[in-house]
């Protein structure tokens, strides 16, 4: 890693230069929300001036160009009696810009989920390789919680990341490819001082957190708690609607459909984005549903995230962005769920001792 | 305690020599093509019962069909092109590199459309997936198979790995039970089972005909017909879910230890690769650490059986 710094105008030149040669996707302020604040999407940009340095989070994750919401495995070419197998990877180069520290991390994760194991898949690395990263710090917003998951700082998996330093950024280049880019552009060598605002504004954003969310043990707690009435209590307000898990960053579930194309010389195999929320998720044939209720879904969702599987290690694939609790329509968030969960056993009167009285 | 993920190579290991068109990456091509199938052709169909059929599949490329190598109690995911895929079990000899033959019920939307299928036609398969039975483990042992219904199908391979190395095993039994006497499978199989295999075997229908001269009642019942030392025997139950549960209660009160029972989990799967977590059990796959599993770790995990 090599660290630059840049004037702020320098950058804007550069991302300038950047986006006008390459397909390139940026925050972008699309719409205003119930609340009266601006909501931020990814958006394909032709230039610096669309691009909002500034956003503060956007509603959907950065996880769509790296797993699209569907997908096309294969296509089965139909001829007399017969067929033949067809798959394409197509992963056109992108650049992403402005991602947050939290949204790096998600597809760190997704790494070791779609590219570790038995069974890489081709598809998410198609479009992992084709990718350049540019990310940016960011002030939490209130409801942020990825200081608590341990996720508020990043020092892979991007290739340029850019933190805010008062009137230049202070560069991290992770990657040749980004140094060269850089190389055409006025880049200093940072100072003294530079320095001191970067630790300046890292300490800085690490005390603006205001949401915190106790997740230490808590593998082990979601496993004692497996039969707790508190699943019941937030399942009767889940509403199965799968939000959540598009929003997400992480979840990554999906399904296999096939269907035939119109002229019915051939068929394609497509992967969704799917949500261990809706109903149908473990129903097997014959009508067997493993996971009726609603409880049980969002449990397993937070069993996912929180308590990690097997096949990522073990580790909470959760980032703490709090992208789910806006979505959600129910309102539902990770936060309440959580320390919900914890309540209940803490503030239980048989396992509390009274404290003695002071002296 | 007995773990096979540490040992089973997965398919990998078999799809190396001819997986050649890999998508070149920066050079980083070790990726495989994991949503390639092995084209088949249907060579046989024999109907098994009303709702069940024996489907013989033959691999078109000679070089794919001496690469594909199974173990007892893994499955495949069987792709019908235009109508989707279905994990299923394999059920024929582990040794027989010609044919693959897959015991199905007509009862979702591919078993559907398969059934449709006549001789000659072409299906896809992949895999093998999943974790196998520990066959080498149980050496010596005595082997207590134990199926319900259509968990007979996943059963034949272990029976044909006995077979085939019928000195290394002690006795052997086989006990199965059907709801009904025309729902019992592979009948014209069970006189070379008994004289050919060596196999001590008892049947038992829940719901008995006119015509049903054999025992009825629960399956349970037909372990007291044989005498074996459960210290010394390995157990194998397949069968639907609500079987699981007072088999293996049962076979933990005869005193067989809870890591030498194993039972094949079912699940809704789309993928068997473990990436589309639809056959998520507690923490693990039912794709990558089952289908197989000793009765010990299924007893940890929530909601298995």
């Amino acid at each position: 890693m090599i660290y630059k710094v840049i004037s702020k105008r320098e950058f804007k030149a550069f991302i300038d230069a950047l986006v006008k040669n390459n397909s390139s996707f940026g925050p972008r302020k699309v719409d205003t929300g119930s609340n009266g604040k601006p909501i931020y999407q990814f958006m394909p940009v032709k230039s610096a001036d669309e691009i909002e340095f500034d956003y503060t989070v956007s509603h959907l994750s950065a996880k769509r160009f790296f797993l699209p919401y569907h997908d096309e495995l294969s296509h089965f070419n139909f001829s007399d009696g017969n067929w033949e197998q067809e798959i394409r990877y197509e992963a056109p180069p992108i650049i992403l810009i402005g991602l947050r520290p939290c949204d790096i991390n998600a597809v760190n994760i997704l790494d070791d989920v779609m590219l570790h194991g038995a069974y890489p898949s081709p598809y998410y690395l198609a479009r992992r390789k084709n990718t350049f990263i540019i990310g940016m710090d960011h002030l939490p917003l209130p409801d942020c919680f990825c200081h608590s998951m341990n996720r508020h700082t990043v020092n892979h998996g991007f290739n340029l990341f850019c933190s805010d330093i008062g009137d230049s950024y202070y560069l991290s280049i992770n990657s040749s490819k980004a140094f060269s880019f850089l190389k055409e552009f006025r880049i200093e060598e940072p100072t003294y001082e530079d320095n001191c605002c970067l630790i300046e504004r890292r300490k800085n954003i690490k005390n603006s957190f205001e949401t915190k969310i106790e997740v230490s043990g808590l593998p082990c707690f979601l496993d004692i708690e497996f039969d707790s009435p508190i699943w019941q209590k937030w399942g009767d307000k889940c509403l199965s609607c799968g939000t959540c898990a598009m929003v997400c960053p992480t979840c990554y579930c999906y399904s296999v459909e096939e269907r035939f194309d119109i002229d019915l010389k051939g068929s394609t195999r497509q992967n969704h984005l799917y949500s261990c929320n809706l109903v149908d998720f473990a129903q097997v044939t014959g009508g067997h549903n493993f996971r009726p209720k609603n409880g049980d879904r969002l449990k397993y969702r937070y069993y996912h995230h929180y308590r990690g599987f097997a096949a990522n290690d073990n580790q909470q694939i959760c980032v703490g962005c709090n992208r789910c609790g806006r979505a959600c329509l129910a309102d539902i968030n990770p936060k309440d769920v959580i320390n919900d969960l914890r309540l209940e056993r803490e503030s239980c009167m048989i396992c509390v001792s009274q404290s003695p009285d002071k002296t | 305690m007995h773990d096979m993920r540490f040992t089973i190579p997965g398919q990998d290991l078999n799809r190396e020599p001819f997986a050649v068109k890999i998508p070149d990456f920066q050079k980083k091509s070790e990726v495989m093509i994991t949503d390639k199938g092995y084209k088949c052709r249907i060579t046989n169909i024999v109907p098994l019962s009303g709702l069940e059929r024996l489907f013989q599949l033959r691999i078109i490329d000679p070089l794919e069909r001496e690469v594909f190598n199974f173990r007892p109690g893994q499955f495949l995911m069987l792709e019908v092109p235009g109508y989707g895929e279905a994990p299923i079990s394999i059920s024929s000899s582990t040794s027989n590199h010609e044919f693959i033959e897959l015991c199905i019920r007509k009862a979702g939307h591919v078993t559907s459309a398969l059934f449709e299928a006549h001789q000659g036609a072409f299906v896809s398969i992949r895999g093998p997936f999943g974790t196998a039975f520990p066959m080498a483990e149980m050496q010596g042992r005595n082997v207590l198979l134990i199926a319900g219904g259509l968990g007979i199908a996943p059963m034949r391979a272990p029976l044909f790995w006995i077979n085939d190395h019928r000195d290394k095993y002690r006795d052997v039994f086989l006990l199965y039970g059907a709801k009904e006497p025309s729902q019992m499978l592979f009948t014209y199989q069970f006189e070379e089972w008994k004289k050919v295999s060596h196999v001590q075997m008892s049947t038992i229908v829940e719901k008995p005909d006119e015509s049903w001269t054999g025992r009825s009642g629960m399956i349970t019942s037909l372990l007291d017909e044989f005498t074996f030392d459960p210290k010394e025997t390995y157990a194998i139950v397949c069968g639907p879910p609500v079987m699981f549960k007072f088999v293996c209660s049962h076979l933990d009160r005869l005193g067989i230890p809870m890591n030498r029972m194993f039972v094949s989990l079912e699940r809704r799967m789309h993928c068997g690769m473990g990436k589309c977590c639809r056959c998520m059990v507690g923490s693990t796959f039912t794709c990558l650490d089952g289908p197989v599993f000793d009765y010990w770790s299924v007893m940890n995990l929530k909601e298995a059986i």
